[in-house]
């Protein structure tokens, strides 16, 4: 490499964080204002038109806070745990692609190099956790070990379903597989795999029971603030992104359109567009799931991820490579795929989860609050 | 064969440059809260209640690391055994339409064997209570 492509890929490189960055900006705003939405508030709406300016106001905020070092702390360890955090889950970006000529490696084994990579924040929760010489992030940072290798399995099966049907690891090419029909429809059963395990690897509601206020205080952050703690909430939004992009890419098509009239440039432009839209819809997903399902308790998490998940994604990788070899139609797998999410469903239903019957809460129907209200009952 | 090395050595090369700034971002980040400090706009002020560890409001009962659940060492051991698993299975994964052609059943039903023995091991597990939280 002479020093001039050098220069050019930190050029790039530096693109590509900048563009993260604000997209973790308007992250963090678009969250605040979609849960409100959903809880029937206004959200932020003071700094700048209508909040517009929040984030900016919070960074302001987190930097001039005072950083506290608890007087117990392993300072080392302390200090380290919100880089280590950061720094897997900024790496993987080096090998997504945004649009078709829009990467900065195209690795042959992209998809295994991210599954490597990302899991390694388990190291920095810990790290975070043990540094801090505090009850409450000694078991927020474990509950984080516990659930991210638990949910990693079927996270991976799921990804390696996607590897057999497009014979690659490569994600340019899967997104190119997907000119036809996206992976979504071939693979129900692995998207659903794909989103639970992602959001449980992310630890967002409703898995969040690593830092779950009511009952570990703030988890593995509770001795953290300011700058430190900027850090790890940067991570937790670009993670969130991630995710969502990762779930494009594989299963809704990538920056696959309908065909659009454009070429070059304009062409490159429009499709990172349309990728971006996509992305923006999963999001959505992703913040309307916390604005609607309660927290799980550590023993559902564990058996939901070991129990169901796992030999779902077992089931799920048969049946993508047993129809690829008899070469039987692709609506079989999406047949039987939804088969087994409807089984997955009625599990949960049923209570199977939750371990004893004392412990099933009886689920209050939207419908019968309206019924009651309507015959003029007090609520 | 040169230049398949050379992009093989570009591709990891970008990863290292990439390394870099992912440690230079956050970093700066807490550099520029150090300087804050030194100019006075972020306030220092620590004392002996303000350090001492966070417990619920009370005084500090359990001093450093305290006891923790022993399931998390089961649940790691299931972990490691079912990722390295998970490891042979790329490889498998990534050439199963060729080499399916080639083989013919033998590749899907080495590896149906291969997830069936492991299997047995999760269903081991599990009537052991491994699995179970509580």
């Amino acid at each position: 490499m002479s020093l001039a492509e050098i220069i050019g890929l930190f050029l790039k490189a530096s693109l590509l964080l900048a563009f993260i960055f604000i997209v973790v900006l308007i992250l963090t705003l678009a969250e605040r204002k979609a849960l409100a939405r959903i809880q029937q508030r206004k959200g932020p709406n003071r700094v700048g038109f209508k909040g517009i300016l929040q984030p900016f106001a919070d960074a302001l905020k987190l930097l001039t806070k005072e950083d506290i070092l608890p007087a117990s702390a392993n300072k080392r360890i302390f200090w380290v745990a919100p880089l280590a955090v950061f720094l897997p889950g900024f790496l993987i970006w080096v090998t997504i692609p945004l649009a078709k000529d829009v990467v900065l490696a195209n690795l042959d084994m992209g998809l295994f190099y991210i599954t490597a990579i990302s899991v390694l924040s388990v190291m920095g929760l810990l790290m975070a956790g043990w540094g801090s010489a505090n009850k409450w992030a000694m078991i927020g940072g474990l509950r984080a070990a516990g659930q991210l290798i638990s949910y990693e399995i079927p996270f991976i099966m799921a990804i390696l379903s996607i590897g057999i049907l497009a014979q690659s690891f490569n994600l340019k090419e899967i997104v190119d597989d997907q000119a036809r029909w996206p992976f979504a429809i071939k693979q129900p059963l692995g998207l659903f795999i794909f989103l639970t395990a992602g959001l449980a690897e992310l630890g967002r509601t409703p898995f969040d029971i690593h830092h779950a206020e009511s009952e570990v205080v703030g988890g593995p952050f509770v001795e953290y603030s300011g700058a430190h703690w900027s850090v790890f909430y940067l991570a937790e939004y670009m993670n969130t992104f991630t995710i969502a992009v990762l779930t494009v890419l594989l299963f809704l098509g990538g920056w696959q359109s309908p065909t659009l009239p454009f070429s070059g440039t304009v062409h490159t432009v429009a499709s990172l567009s349309w990728f971006l839209i996509k992305t923006a819809l999963v999001i959505w997903v992703i913040f309307w799931i916390r604005g609607t399902y309660p927290r799980l308790r550590i023993d559902q998490l564990m058996s939901f991820g070991w129990k169901i998940l796992v030999p779902a994604s077992f089931i799920n990788i048969f049946l993508t490579a047993s129809v690829l070899y008899y070469a039987l139609p692709d609506w079989v797998i999406t047949v039987v795929s939804f088969g087994f999410i409807g089984a997955i469903f009625y599990f949960i239903r049923r209570g199977s989860l939750a371990g004893n019957k004392q412990d099933t809460v009886k689920i209050i129907k939207t419908s019968d609050i309206r019924a009651q209200l309507s015959n003029g009952a007090e609520v | 064969m040169a230049d398949e090395m050379n992009t093989y050595f570009t591709q990891y090369g970008i990863i290292a440059i990439f390394a870099a700034l992912a440690v230079a971002v956050p970093t700066s980040m807490l550099l520029i809260g150090w300087a804050l400090s030194l100019l006075k706009v972020r306030p220092k002020k620590p004392s002996f209640v303000k350090n001492s560890i966070y417990e619920c409001g009370f005084e500090t009962i359990t001093e450093r690391w305290s006891q923790f659940n022993f399931r998390y060492y089961s649940i790691a051991l299931l972990f490691v055994i079912f990722d390295v698993e998970v490891v042979f299975l790329f490889p498998w994964a990534a050439s199963f339409g060729t080499m399916s052609e080639e083989f013919g059943l033998f590749v899907l039903g080495e590896m149906t064997v291969f997830i069936g023995i492991l299997v047995l091991g999760w269903i081991y597990a599990w009537k052991k209570g491994s699995l179970e939280w509580s």
